[in-house]
């Protein structure tokens, strides 16, 4: 693809990972609701230079990176998070970004953010599908992307812990787990912003302007 | 906690949306993307689309409704109807489907089931079980919309669907579906008993209480259609009678 040909009307260039299994028509109808034209991309070099980048996912951490491996798109990725520019990652797109999985023994993940994968806890409704609270142990919220609100959750699995400098916010049903990371332009999400109504379409246009604040500076 | 769901659903014909009772005597009440917008507005929790057509080109047609429903949609959307292979759900997943349906070709062919869960995950696949009472709490699989009896018991093959990965279970009560007398709640019960895997309680529902009674059945979600689709009441109105019920729902 000829990347002069994405540019939107204010100069960023958004582009959406495409894994191929992930719901990919619902996450580029979202981005065009804020008014953002995004374009599929799969070769490291677009990846590597779009302002904005998305990485979708649902289905299965080995199918996933398998994926990745084949466009060869693991370092690309792995480094666009390290230098922190602007990316959304949405449910096994957040995953991703862990060095493992329980879902997948043996499978290594794209190690950019310290954190491995774990099953929820037995007793959560599995799998875990439908509408869920996020809470943000913060005063301040103005400042992040990711707000307190209900959002559409489909997932086993998520991310153990919150490393050194990113900030969390938390789900909690019948086992608390991390429902976002965010540092800089890095979004991670294990909801579907793309699936949770206004909640989610404010979230995108925040990240959004996210990616125009840095071109701008 | 997660919090119980409130699911449109729109039956889609060549293009419109029909409604019938018993699954008979279609009749058409709308443009999907209409409907579909304005059951967004209200606060649906999720939306439905069964392609109920009866030839190829109609089923053309309900590729473009996925589309242009897709456009404004920004809640999980189900597709289903017709869905015998991979190609055909990926097909509806590219316009914009979040999740596939399977029914009548998933009890002709089991596996369809597991190949749907292996190539786009268990969440992404809701197995739909059309019921007809038996008496004696003993529910028959149907199939075909209603025209096809398969012998087989509705517990059963919810079990079976299960254990090959299904994600979520529509359970429609085939006696019920557009009378507006209430959910099956037996059968609803009979199955949540057997199975953890989500179910979606259909056919029947009229008002908040009956919601309100599928979701203490077990069901973690309710599908309603007639009811909207004749304005008898809307979703912005039901979510107010069953928050007075103590129910918590989506804010």
């Amino acid at each position: 693809m000829n990347l002069q040909d994405m540019i939107n009307d204010d100069g960023i260039r958004i582009g959406v990972v495409d894994t191929g299994v992930a719901n990919i028509a619902s996450v580029m109808a979202s981005l065009r609701r804020v008014g953002v034209r995004a374009d599929l991309m799969s070769t490291p070099m677009e990846v590597e230079l779009v302002e904005g980048l998305v990485l979708p996912g649902v289905g299965h951490f080995a199918s996933g990176m398998s994926e990745l491996r084949r466009l060869g798109l693991v370092e690309a990725i792995r480094e666009r998070i390290q230098r922190r520019s602007a990316t959304l990652a949405i449910c096994l797109g957040m995953q991703l970004l862990a060095e493992s999985s329980d879902e997948a023994p043996g499978v290594t993940g794209l190690g950019a953010i310290d954190v491995r994968v774990r099953r929820l806890a037995d007793g959560v409704p599995r799998p875990h599908v439908g509408w869920s609270r996020i809470y943000r142990p913060l005063l301040r919220t103005e400042d992040v992307v990711v707000r307190p609100g209900t959002a559409y959750f489909a997932n086993g699995y998520a991310v153990d812990r919150v490393p050194d400098g990113w900030a969390a916010t938390w789900a909690c049903d019948g086992d608390r787990f991390v429902a976002s990371l965010e540092c800089s332009g890095v979004v991670a999400c294990q909801f579907h912003p793309e699936l949770s109504g206004t909640y989610g379409q404010d979230l995108i246009r925040r990240w959004v302007s996210c990616v125009k604040d840095v071109v701008s500076c | 906690m997660l919090m119980k769901r409130i699911i449109p659903c729109l039956d889609v014909r060549n293009g419109r949306v029909v409604k019938g009772v018993g699954f008979r005597n279609l009749r058409e009440v709308g443009d999907p993307a209409d409907l579909a917008d304005r059951y967004q507005f209200d606060g649906a929790d999720e939306l439905v689309i069964l392609d109920v057509s009866a030839t190829m080109e109609e089923r053309i047609a309900s590729i473009e409704v996925v589309r242009s429903v897709r456009e404004s949609l920004s809640i999980a959307l189900t597709v289903g109807g017709g869905v015998r292979t991979v190609e055909d759900a990926e097909r509806l997943l590219d316009a914009g489907a979040d999740k596939i349906s399977v029914n009548s070709a998933a009890v002709r062919r089991p596996d369809l089931i597991d190949e749907l869960v292996s190539s786009f995950g268990s969440q992404c696949v809701i197995v739909a079980i059309d019921a007809i009472g038996r008496g004696d709490s003993e529910w028959e699989v149907v199939i075909d919309g209603g025209r096809s009896l398969t012998g087989g018991s509705v517990v059963q093959w919810a079990k079976t669907a299960v254990a090959r990965g299904a994600g979520e279970l529509l359970v429609t009560s085939h006696d019920r579906d557009g009378t507006g007398i209430g959910y099956d709640l037996d059968l609803i019960r009979s199955i949540t008993r057997v199975v953890d895997t989500p179910v979606i309680a259909s056919g029947g529902a009229r008002t908040a209480a009956d919601i309100e009674s599928a979701f203490e059945a077990g069901a973690t979600g309710s599908l309603i259609a007639g009811v909207l689709h004749d304005e008898a009441t809307t979703i912005r109105n039901l979510r107010i009678e069953l928050n007075a019920l103590g129910r918590e729902l989506r804010p």
